[in-house]
C-alpha cells in the first residue's frame, strides 16, 4: 500500500494520503529525548520539518519548544501514527502520552 | 533532492493553474481529486487562494495583492463589495460580524470563506477594476510594498509610484520569474519616512543620493536579505549597489534571477534568500548579481537618507504611522484613519469608498500598520470629512492603543497560528484602553501580536512584541505569548528583546500595565518607550513589572486550533459543517 505524507503549509501539518491529520500547537509528552535536562519535555509543536514513512509508522521531526524550561530544538524522529494495514486508514497517536523520538535507521523515502 | 513542493510546481505552476482553478469552479469542490489536494492547494497560493484550516475544508482565504497598497475608491468599494457577497461563512465573528475584509501588514485584502464556486465571479469583478490576486502568495514576486501616498507626500524624496507600477507590470505573470524557491517580497521606498519597511523584505530600494559624473543624482541603495520567520529574524543587509530610478527594473530583474537560480529548492525551510545571504555574504552577492545578472558597472552605493527615517522607528519626536493629518505637496490632505487589527467591515469598506469619492479623493492607501489613508483632501472640505460619523470609529485621533495595535489572522483561519489573534488584540486595545494610564507625550505605542513565529503582524519590531506561545496554568495547557520589548525600525533597526517567556494570556493586560506604570515612573524626561529598553539589560527589563491577572476576562484560552471555529457555539472539530456548497451547507459525504 502506498502512503503519501507531506509536511504542508511550511509545516503546519502533518498530512497523510492528502488529507491533514496532525497539526501545530499541541503539546507533546517527550521522554529520553535530547531537547533539554527535563526529563519529560512539555514540547510545544510549532513546526513540522521533516515527515517520512517507516511501515506501518508515519513519523516526522518536529521544531517547537519545551514550555517547561524553555529549550528550543528539533526532535528527533517521532511516530506520529500508525496506517492500517487492512484498510489504510491513518490513526495518530494522542500527543499527551508519553513518546520516546529515536534515530532513524531507515531512509525517509526508500530509493 | 528537490522538495515535493518543487515537484509539484514543476508540473503545473504559474498562469497556468488559473485553467484548473476555473474547471475546479464549473464542477465544485468535490472536483478536486481528493489525493490530489495537498499538490492543488500549493499551486493555488500563486492565484492567491490559501486553503483555510482543518475544520474549514472547501473554504479559502484570498489575498488581494494591492501595489504599494494604493486604491482608487472605486476599486475599495469592489472590495467590499465582493467581501459582502461572497467572504461569508456558516458562523459569524462575535467583534466583526458576518463579512469583513482584513487589511495586511504587507498592504494586501484577505478575504475568508471564499468558495472555489465563486471564484471566476470574483476574479472577473476584480479584474474588472483593475484589481488581481495574481501572485499574491507562493512562490514568487508577492506584492511590492511601499508608502501608498508617493507622489502626494511632502516629505518625498522620489516618486516612486511609476517605478513600482512598472515593477508590478514587468513581474506579474512573468514566466521567467514565475516560479522561484520561496516568496519574494520587495520594498521600494521614496519617502524620507522609511515607510517602505525595505529592513524586513527580501530586496529593497532604499532612498539615497550620489554624486555621478560631477551631479548629484537621487536614487535608491539596495538590501537585500531580510525577513522576520522562523525564529531566524534578518534585517536586510547592505550590498554596496546604488541604483538610479531607471536601473530599478534591472536590478530587481537581478537579484530574483540571482535567486532562482541559487536559491535552495531542496530544503523550503532554508530557501528565503536571507540564508543566501548568510552564507554567501553580501560581497559576493554583488558579484554574482555584477557577473551573471546585470550587463552594466554597478555603481557603489550613495548616501542614505536612513537618519530621517521614523516610520515604526519608536522615536519619541516624530510620529511612527501615517495616522491623523498631513499636508500633500499639491496643498491638499491625506487622512490616516486607525483600523483596529487592521479589519473593517464589508458595509463600512463600502460606505469608505463611497466618502472618499464624495470628497474628490483619488486614492485611499492601505499601509503596513494596517491602517487606511484617504488622500486628496481639499483645506476648505477637510473640517466636514473629519466630522463623518465614520470616522468616529475609523479615527484619524485615535486612543495610542487602538491606533497602534496590530495583529495577523490567527487560528480563526490559519494553519501555523497557534494563538487567536483578532478578537484577543481587541480586546486587550480595549482593556487597555480603560485601566491603563497612558504616560504623557507617548501619541503611538506598538503592539504586535503574532499567532507563531511566521511573524505575519512583525512582532520583532513594536514597542512590546507578542508571539502566540502555550504554557500551563493550574496544569491545564492554555494560551500564551513570549513578550518582547522595545524592537523598531528607523535609522538603526533593533529587534525585540525577548524578556518575559509563555505568559498566559489573560495576564498580558496586568504585565503592560504594570510596564507601563515602571515606564512613565522611570523613564528620563521625553525619553521613548524604545530608547526606555534600550537602556536596560535583560535583567533590568524582566524586573521591571510581571504578567498579573486582573478582571480582564479572555474567552480563548483554550486550544482554539482545535476547534473548527473558534466563536461557534458548538465548535468542536467533529461539529463542522465543513466541507460546504457556496451556500455553507454541508456536502453529502461519501460514507
Amino acid at each position: 500500500m502506498v502512503v503519501s505524507v507531506h509536511q504542508l503549509d511550511d509545516g503546519a501539518w502533518l498530512s497523510v494520503n492528502d488529507e491533514r491529520t496532525v497539526p501545530v500547537s499541541q503539546l507533546w509528552l517527550l521522554a529520553r529525548h535530547d531537547i533539554c535536562d527535563c526529563e519529560q519535555a512539555d514540547f510545544l509543536a510549532e513546526g513540522f520539518v521533516e515527515v517520512g514513512v517507516d511501515w506501518p509508522d508515519v513519523e516526522g521531526r518536529i521544531a517547537g519548544q519545551c514550555i517547561a524550561c524553555g529549550a528550543s530544538g528539533v526532535t528527533d524522529w517521532l511516530a506520529m501514527g500508525r496506517v492500517d494495514r487492512e484498510t489504510g486508514a491513518f490513526r495518530k497517536v494522542v500527543p499527551s502520552s508519553v513518546h520516546v523520538p529515536r534515530r532513524r535507521t531507515k531512509l525517509a523515502t526508500p530509493e | 533532492m528537490p522538495s515535493k513542493v518543487e515537484g509539484w510546481k514543476d508540473e503545473i505552476y504559474g498562469t497556468e493553474v488559473r485553467d484548473h482553478l476555473y474547471e475546479f469552479a464549473e464542477e465544485g469542490w468535490d472536483a478536486i481529486p481528493e489525493d490530489e489536494h495537498d499538490a492543488w492547494f500549493e499551486r493555488f497560493k500563486w492565484w492567491g487562494l490559501y486553503h483555510q484550516r482543518k475544520g474549514q475544508e472547501s473554504y479559502f482565504m484570498m489575498r488581494v495583492g494591492v501595489p504599494m497598497g494604493r486604491l482608487t475608491p472605486e476599486q475599495l468599494r469592489v472590495v467590499g463589495e465582493v467581501a459582502r457577497e461572497y467572504a461569508t461563512g456558516p458562523v459569524e465573528n462575535p467583534e466583526f460580524g458576518g463579512a469583513y475584509a482584513d487589511f495586511t501588514t504587507r498592504q494586501s485584502i484577505q478575504l475568508h470563506w471564499i468558495n472555489v464556486e465563486d471564484i471566476p465571479d470574483i476574479f472577473e469583478r476584480l479584474e474588472a477594476v483593475g484589481l488581481s490576486t495574481i501572485q499574491a502568495c507562493g512562490d514568487s514576486w508577492r506584492n511590492i510594498v511601499g508608502s501608498p501616498v508617493a507622489g502626494r507626500d511632502a516629505d518625498e524624496h522620489l516618486d516612486v509610484w511609476p517605478i513600482v507600477e512598472d515593477l508590478h507590470e514587468e513581474f506579474k505573470g512573468n514566466d521567467l520569474y514565475a516560479n522561484l524557491p520561496r516568496k519574494w517580497k520587495v520594498a521600494v521606498t521614496g519617502d524620507t519616512r522609511g515607510a517602505g519597511q525595505g529592513d524586513i523584505n527580501d530586496l529593497a530600494f532604499e532612498p539615497a543620493v550620489k554624486e555621478i559624473d560631477g551631479e548629484e543624482v537621487k536614487g535608491f541603495n539596495v538590501r537585500v536579505g531580510g525577513g522576520l520567520a522562523r525564529k531566524e529574524p534578518r534585517f536586510a543587509r547592505d550590498i554596496d549597489v546604488f541604483c538610479k530610478p531607471e536601473d530599478v527594473g534591472t536590478v530587481a530583474a537581478g537579484l530574483s534571477a540571482l535567486f532562482r537560480d541559487h536559491g535552495d529548492r531542496e530544503d523550503r525551510f532554508n530557501a528565503r534568500i536571507k540564508f543566501l545571504v548568510d552564507e554567501w555574504g553580501t560581497e559576493k552577492v554583488r558579484a554574482v548579481l555584477q557577473d551573471e545578472c546585470v550587463e552594466y558597472d554597478l555603481p557603489a552605493a550613495g548616501d542614505n537618507l536612513r537618519d530621517q527615517y521614523d516610520y515604526n522607528a519608536g522615536r519619541a519626536d516624530a510620529p511612527g504611522d501615517y495616522v491623523g493629518v498631513h499636508d500633500q505637496h499639491d496643498g491638499d490632505h491625506f487622512v490616516g484613519l486607525s483600523v483596529l487589527v487592521g479589519r473593517m467591515g464589508a458595509d463600512e469598506v463600502i460606505e469608505l469608498a463611497d466618502l472618499a469619492e464624495s470628497y474628490g479623493s483619488e486614492m485611499i492607501g492601505v499601509t503596513q500598520r494596517q491602517n487606511l489613508i484617504v488622500g486628496d483632501i481639499a483645506s476648505e472640505d477637510l473640517d466636514d470629512f473629519l466630522g463623518e460619523s465614520l470616522l468616529e470609529t475609523y479615527s484619524p485621533d485615535p486612543h495610542p492603543f487602538l491606533r497602534g495595535s496590530i495583529a495577523c489572522t490567527g487560528t480563526e483561519y490559519c494553519s501555523l497560528s497557534i494563538v487567536e489573534t483578532k478578537n484577543r488584540m481587541v480586546r486587550y486595545a480595549d482593556w487597555l484602553k480603560k485601566n491603563v494610564p497612558v504616560p504623557d507625550g507617548v501619541e503611538d505605542f506598538h503592539i504586535h501580536l503574532s499567532g507563531c513565529t511566521a511573524s505575519c503582524a512583525q512582532p520583532q519590531i513594536a514597542d512590546i512584541s507578542l508571539r502566540g506561545m502555550k504554557t500551563r496554568k493550574d496544569g491545564d495547557p492554555v494560551e500564551a505569548f513570549d513578550v518582547g520589548l522595545g524592537g523598531g525600525l528607523g535609522e538603526n533597526p533593533q529587534f525585540a528583546d525577548w524578556v518575559e517567556m509563555r505568559v498566559a494570556a489573560d495576564e498580558i493586560p496586568g504585565y503592560i500595565r504594570n510596564l507601563l506604570a515602571a515606564y512613565d515612573e522611570r523613564r528620563e524626561s521625553g525619553q521613548s518607550f524604545r530608547d526606555f529598553v534600550a537602556d536596560r539589560d535583560e535583567d533590568e527589563l524582566q524586573a521591571l513589572a510581571d504578567p498579573e491577572e486582573t478582571d480582564y476576562e479572555d474567552p480563548y484560552m483554550h486550544n482554539t486550533k482545535m476547534t473548527w471555529y473558534p466563536y461557534a457555539d458548538e465548535d468542536d472539530l467533529d461539529a463542522s459543517p465543513a466541507p460546504t456548497d457556496p451556500q455553507d451547507e454541508p456536502l453529502p459525504s461519501d460514507d
